[in-house]
C-alpha cells in the first residue's frame, strides 16, 4: 500500500512537471542525448532562470543581423527593414542558392569594403531546405521550442547548441560590415545569455 | 606575385591581394570582355567563372582566385560557338550589349546544372544580372534555344 502511494505520488510530481515546464517529447530526447555525450553535466535547473535569458537570446535572434538569414519563404531578407533580398536569390536544396545565383557568388570569405556591399563569410548560406530554421514571424516561445529540438535545430543536441553560439557565422552577426547596426546585446552579453538558457535546462517562455 | 589560370593559361600578376579580380583581368591582362557595372556585386555585368561558379569580379579578391581556375567570356568557348554565343547570335539578343558577357557567363553554369530549364528555372538564375535595354525576353528565348541546340549536341 505505501510503495503503491509512493509511485502514485511520483507520478504526479513528475506530469505535473511536464506541464509547467512546457516539456515535449523533442526536449526529452535532447536532453537525453546530452546527458549521453556529457554524463558530468551537474548544472541544475531552473526554469524562470532559463526562459529569462531566452528572452534576451530572442531579442539578438530576431534582430536583421539574424533572421534576414532565417526567412520564412525562400528567399533571405535584407537591410534593417528586412525586406527581400533584391535579385530574388532562391535558397536552393542545400541553402546556398540556386544556379548563377548561389550566396558566395557575391557573399566572399570577408566583408567587401564600403556601403551597401555584400557582408562576408566563409560560410555564408541560408539553412537547407529540408531543415529551414525558420525566426522571421516566430514567438520566443515557438523560437524557443524549435531551437531545442533535436529534429528542427540541425541535430544539435546541448553541447552542438552551446559549440554554435561560437561559431564563425553566428559570430559575424557582430561584424557583417559599414552601415550595417550590430544585434542589440553585445555577444558576450548574448553568449552568456544563451549559455544560461541552455544549462538552466532549455526552457521556453511562456509566450 | 599570384599566379592565376585563366582561360587555362597561367599569369603570373604582381598586384595587391585585395584587387577585385575584374581589374586584374581588364587591366593586368588586358581581358576587357568582363565588364565594369556597379562594382559592388548588384548589377552581373562582372560575372566570371571561378571554378565553375558565377562570381561577381568586381568584389572577388584576386587573392581568392589564386591558383583557381578562372573562365571568362574570352575563354567560354574555343571560337565563339558556345550554344549560348550562337544562340545569342541567332536571336541577336544584344541591343548596347554592355550587359550581355555577364548574362551569357550567367546562363552557362545555369545550363550545366540544368540542360532543359523551364521559364522559372531561368528566372532564379538570372534575377542577378540586369539589363538597362530590355533584352529579358530575348534572353530568355535564347537559354531556351541554346538548350536546345545543347541537347541536340550542336
Amino acid at each position: 500500500m505505501h510503495a503503491k502511494f509512493l509511485i502514485v505520488i511520483t507520478a504526479l510530481i513528475t506530469v505535473t512537471g511536464f506541464i509547467t515546464s512546457g516539456f515535449t517529447i523533442n526536449e526529452a530526447s535532447i536532453n537525453d542525448e546530452s546527458k549521453k555525450t556529457h554524463p558530468d553535466n551537474t548544472v541544475k535547473s531552473d526554469s524562470a532562470a532559463s526562459a529569462k535569458a531566452f528572452l534576451q537570446v530572442y531579442k539578438v535572434l530576431m534582430s536583421p543581423r539574424c533572421m534576414n538569414c532565417h526567412p520564412a519563404g525562400d528567399i533571405p531578407l535584407q537591410g534593417d527593414d528586412s525586406h527581400l533580398h533584391t535579385m530574388s536569390p532562391k535558397r536552393g536544396k542545400d541553402g546556398h542558392g540556386l544556379y548563377a545565383m548561389k550566396c558566395t557568388n557575391c557573399h566572399q570569405p570577408t566583408n567587401t569594403p564600403g556601403m551597401h556591399t555584400p557582408p562576408g563569410n566563409p560560410k555564408w548560406a541560408l539553412p537547407p531546405s529540408d531543415m529551414k530554421m525558420v525566426f522571421q514571424g516566430k514567438t520566443a516561445r515557438q523560437l524557443a521550442l524549435q531551437i531545442r529540438d533535436y529534429n528542427q535545430n540541425g541535430h544539435k543536441n546541448k553541447q552542438q547548441l552551446l559549440e554554435h553560439a561560437r561559431d564563425t557565422l553566428v559570430k559575424a552577426g557582430w561584424n557583417m560590415g559599414e552601415g550595417r547596426p550590430a544585434p542589440p546585446l553585445s555577444y558576450s552579453a548574448f553568449l552568456k545569455a544563451w549559455d544560461t538558457w541552455i544549462d538552466k535546462g532549455l526552457y521556453a517562455p511562456v509566450k | 606575385m599570384i599566379t592565376l589560370n585563366i582561360n587555362t593559361k597561367n599569369y603570373e600578376v604582381d598586384v595587391d591581394p585585395n584587387t577585385p579580380l575584374l581589374w586584374v583581368l581588364r587591366d593586368h591582362i588586358n581581358l576587357v570582355g568582363t565588364k565594369y557595372g556597379c562594382g559592388v556585386a548588384q548589377c552581373g555585368a562582372c560575372v566570371v567563372h571561378l571554378n565553375g561558379d558565377a562570381v561577381r569580379s568586381c568584389v572577388t579578391k584576386v587573392s581568392r582566385a589564386a591558383g583557381q581556375q578562372v573562365v571568362t567570356i574570352e575563354g567560354l568557348s574555343a571560337s565563339n560557338d558556345h550554344p549560348l554565343q550562337k544562340a545569342w547570335m541567332e536571336l541577336d539578343v544584344p541591343q548596347c550589349g554592355y550587359c550581355q558577357a555577364g548574362q551569357i557567363m550567367s546562363a552557362a553554369v545555369l545550363l550545366r546544372e540544368n540542360p532543359n530549364p523551364t521559364d522559372e528555372d531561368i528566372d532564379n538564375a538570372m534575377e542577378g544580372n540586369i539589363c538597362r535595354c530590355g533584352t529579358y525576353l530575348r534572353i530568355q528565348k535564347a537559354i531556351h534555344l541554346a538548350a536546345e541546340m545543347q541537347r541536340k549536341g550542336q
